[in-house]
């Protein structure tokens, strides 16, 4: 019997995956003499490697060492933290993300990648920068190596906090040459054996140049759960010269200890642990888990909150139920009152359950300041990234989505936006470039800009661009706002040369739909030679929505409030009928397209006259049109249901809600409406045209 | 429609409810409507629940006989009037009009969906060997819908397929804007 250890590895993964993010914003971060931030970066590496060993990816274990003796040297300051190390190291934190990820999904990883990248760290760890030479450096290793009597008398219960000795054991074999003598001798009979209980206790010899602290390190995960005794034997110092050492650390450290093992498994009987945890591990590592099945780690404070909330809500619930038992209307006061307590708990509550999907943003930010590292060293730009406001919490599926679309347009304020450093110089700027990334709230949504201090958007550029490209007409006049636009616009690019980061003209226009596909809007504003900023505007959340409750017949729908441009009462004046059958509403210099709910949905209105309708005007893609409504109800809050579920997606329609009368109201996809009624345009000229039917008339 | 005739085939309670279904048996058990004056069946594991009729939200642009979607406890589950899909009788909706929820519980995803029938009338205890493969003489259900049939008693019951039931037409969606 042993401890099922595979029910420990998801959450290994996941702080795994923590641990690699500490590493490498404490790499981006790192400065010679900051021993505090290093010594966090080690730490980071020693979880990892701990923990892969435990759960047996041996591969993981192997690697993150090689990189935990770099930062050991570094930490004990017997290294200089160069660039070149921050860069293989960085490299290392990816590698290691690497082989987690294999390890979770059971997949093959790219092992040529890996392999390079430990060579570059071995032959990193074989130079040292300080100034003692090679030859001096394998003197005094020689001199210290010594002999360590270790006596390790662990407690009966070790193995079940997931400990291993076997790991421990191996950890030290690497050390040196060791040999393993198990003492068995306070192992009960067959009969009295608990099989989760370690009986075993080892007097072990290691001949090693590590120090004291290296030994003790090893043990460090169970300090607590055994006696420990390191001694040095002064009297059996090695006399061999160091030549045949190396060879047998090379050699002979593996064999006692297999031998030993060999010979423990066949006596004890909790040891078989070890055959079953590296079989298991990988296989039962969940098949393919993506990582999309997520899990949110909650701070207590918010299911404190939570549980708050409920226990008021359970009074204010039996004390409404007492009321209702024995009621009559003197107690009229109490129960508005107590009504009136429930609509408060029940918003409170929906306010802190949502607050649960929230996570700060430094969640998608954080891999920006790597991004931009390397980009920077790719073009040889000089360049800062400030992050502000990393706090501001955002909802965990649209943080999900945003990264990539921040990828990007960080990449171009990167590539298009920061000037080379001799061209800053020469226009007086600072040297370095600045990206800046801020996150804030602001009324129910989030705005997110990317802003650079380059040399801006260059409109005449873009402006002539888009007129070779056929996209606007060259003596259109536009504003500065609607130029910049036009780089959202399929197969855009005005970089001059195509660079492999970006310039290809494939991703503005995909970012923007990215944003469009949350529910946010994107702006630019530019100013030459100053620099450019993106605002990225998003909702809070994707599972709440507020919208405008409108009625067409017998049926409500609901038009969210943020594609809304205004609502008004339909004045005949400013209608045209233009092209025969459209119908135009003079907005201000709009004209508004009119499309009718009920004639686009095929349902019955009350109204169905233009005179005196009531329009709302929507914008969607830039385009404005006016939705022709019976009636207008309440602004309200809806919970966004999907008809995907159990049915299918219906052109025009984003979703379902349910009303507070228990009745379902279907939520309108403005873009999908638009859609609909160019469809039906199209359609019907298709009718008309071959027979040559001009037909004039109303809605009926 | 003659409604008295069809409340006295509505089962009372505790009057057919008990020798119909035989809990021991090895039987798969199937739920038996009503489709006009002809007898259907689906496997009753299918079955969520069977609700009254009551007026969905129309889903704009869809065929006729999807006649929307309700609310049944936060789900928004979709309304299909079999007797308009098979064209099968009149769809009146009557106080006896039922929807049968049904849920299908494929491999990676689940779907739940409401047919209206004119009425519940049974549950029947089948061998799998006594459902027999239906001849395809005609007849308005499209053959992909029919598992087979059932005998019982001098009637014949039609066993349908569920997963197939709950397939959508591809132009279910733009039928008729």
């Amino acid at each position: 019997m042993t401890v099922d250890l595979s029910q420990f590895i998801p959450s290994f993964l996941e702080e795994s995956f923590e641990g690699l993010e500490l590493m490498e914003s404490g790499l981006l971060n790192l400065q010679a003499g900051d021993s505090e931030l290093i010594h966090s970066i080690f730490r980071a590496a020693h979880s990892i490697k701990g923990g892969a060993g435990t759960f047996g990816f041996e591969n993981v274990t192997d690697f993150t060492h090689l990189v935990e003796t770099l930062l050991d040297e570094m930490r004990d300051g017997r290294r200089e933290i160069t660039n070149d190390d921050t860069e293989i190291l960085l490299e290392s934190v990816d590698c290691i993300r690497l082989l987690i990820e294999a390890a979770r999904d059971g997949d093959e990883y790219d092992s040529d990648k890996i392999e390079q990248t430990s060579d570059r760290l071995t032959i990193a760890l074989e130079k040292k920068p300080t100034t003692d030479n090679n030859d001096s450096f394998k003197e005094e290793k020689c001199t210290k190596e010594k002999h360590y009597i270790i006596n390790f008398v662990p407690e009966l219960s070790l193995a079940k906090t997931g400990n291993d000795p076997i790991f421990l054991l191996s950890a030290l074999a690497e050390l040196g040459t060791l040999t393993v003598k198990a003492d068995s001798s306070t192992l009960p009979a067959l009969n009295d054996i608990d099989p989760l209980e370690l009986y075993l206790s080892w007097q072990l010899r290691l001949i090693s140049d590590a120090s004291i602290e290296d030994i003790e390190e090893i043990f460090e995960w169970v300090e607590d759960e055994c006696e420990l005794d390191i001694t040095i034997d002064e009297a059996n110092q090695p006399e061999k010269n160091p030549e045949q050492t190396t060879l047998n650390k090379n050699h002979e450290s593996e064999e006692p200890l297999k031998q030993n093992n060999d010979e423990e498994t066949q006596v004890i009987t909790p040891e078989p642990k070890i055959e079953v945890v590296k079989e298991n591990s990988p296989i039962t590592a969940k098949p393919k888990a993506k990582s999309d099945v997520g899990s949110i780690r909650v701070g207590v404070d918010k299911v404190d909150s939570l549980i708050n909330l409920v226990g008021e809500l359970v009074i204010t619930q039996s004390m409404l139920s007492e009321l209702g038992s024995d009621f009559d209307l003197s107690k009229l006061d109490r129960l508005t009152n107590g009504l009136e307590q429930l609509l408060q708990n029940t918003k409170e509550l929906q306010e802190s359950v949502m607050r649960i999907r929230m996570l700060p943003i430094s969640f998608a930010f954080n891999r920006f300041p790597r991004l931009v590292h390397d980009l920077a060293i790719k073009t040889g730009k000089e360049m800062e990234l400030i992050i502000k406001g990393e706090q501001t919490e955002l909802d965990k599926t649209v943080m999900e989505q945003i990264g990539d679309p921040l990828v990007h347009l960080i990449r171009n304020a990167v590539d298009h936006g920061i000037e080379p450093s001799e061209i800053r110089l020469a226009n007086g700027k600072s040297k370095k470039g600045i990206i800046s990334l801020d996150a804030y709230h602001q009324g129910g949504n989030i705005v997110i800009e990317i802003s650079d201090d380059g040399s801006g958007i260059n409109r005449d550029n873009v402006f002539n661009k888009a007129v070779e490209k056929g996209l606007i007409d060259a003596n259109a006049t536009l504003s500065d706002s609607q130029v910049y636009d036009l780089l959202f616009e399929p197969g855009f690019s005005t970089a001059q040369e195509v660079t492999d980061i970006s310039g290809r003209g494939v991703g503005m226009d995909v970012v923007k739909r990215n944003i469009q596909a949350l529910g946010g809007r994107i702006q630019v504003d530019s100013t030459p030679g100053q620099g450019s900023n993106f605002k990225v505007n998003l909702p809070l959340t994707l599972a709440i929505l507020d919208g405008q409750l409108v009625k067409v017949g017998t049926e409500t729908y609901i038009i969210p409030l943020i594609s809304i441009v205004e609502s008004l009462q339909i004045e005949k004046e400013f209608l045209n009928r233009v092209s025969g059958d459209m119908d135009l509403y003079r907005l201000r210099e709009d004209n508004v397209p009119i499309l009718p709910v009920f004639q686009l949905f095929n349902i019955d209105a009350q109204c169905n006259e233009l005179d005196n309708a009531l329009l709302v005007v929507v914008e969607a893609d830039g385009q404005k049109v006016g939705l022709m409504v019976d009636d207008l109800l309440a602004q309200q809050q809806v919970v966004i249901k999907s008809l995907k579920d159990n049915y299918q997606q219906v052109l025009g329609i984003s979703g379902a809600t349910i009303l507070g009368d228990g009745s379902v109201a279907m939520i309108l996809d403005i873009p999908g409406m638009i859609q609909m009624a160019l469809e039906k345009a199209q359609r019907s000229q298709h009718q008309k045209y071959p027979n040559q039917i001009e037909k004039v008339g109303g809605y009926n | 429609m003659n409604i008295q005739a069809m409340a006295n085939e509505i089962p009372v309670e505790g009057e057919h409810s008990i020798e119909g279904i035989d809990f021991i048996t090895s039987a798969d058990q199937y739920l038996t409507f009503t489709l006009a004056h002809e007898q259907y069946a689906v496997d009753i594991l299918c079955v969520e629940e069977i609700r009254s009729w009551e007026r969905p939200t129309i889903i704009p642009n869809s065929p006729s006989y999807i006649q929307g979607v309700i609310n049944m406890r936060g789900v928004i589950v979709p309304i299909i009037d079999l007797r308009l899909k098979f064209s099968i009788g009149e769809a009146s909706y009557t106080e006896t009009t039922v929807v049968i929820v049904l849920t299908y519980q494929a491999e990676s995803s689940s779907r739940t969906m409401g047919f209206v029938v004119d009425a519940v009338s049974d549950v029947l205890n089948v061998e799998s060997g006594d459902i027999k493969p239906a001849p395809h003489f005609g007849g308005c259900v499209p053959p992909q819908y029919i598992e087979g049939l059932i005998n019982a008693d001098s009637k014949v019951v039609t066993l349908l397929n569920v997963a197939n039931l709950q397939l959508l037409e591809k132009d279910d969606n733009h039928a008729s804007i």
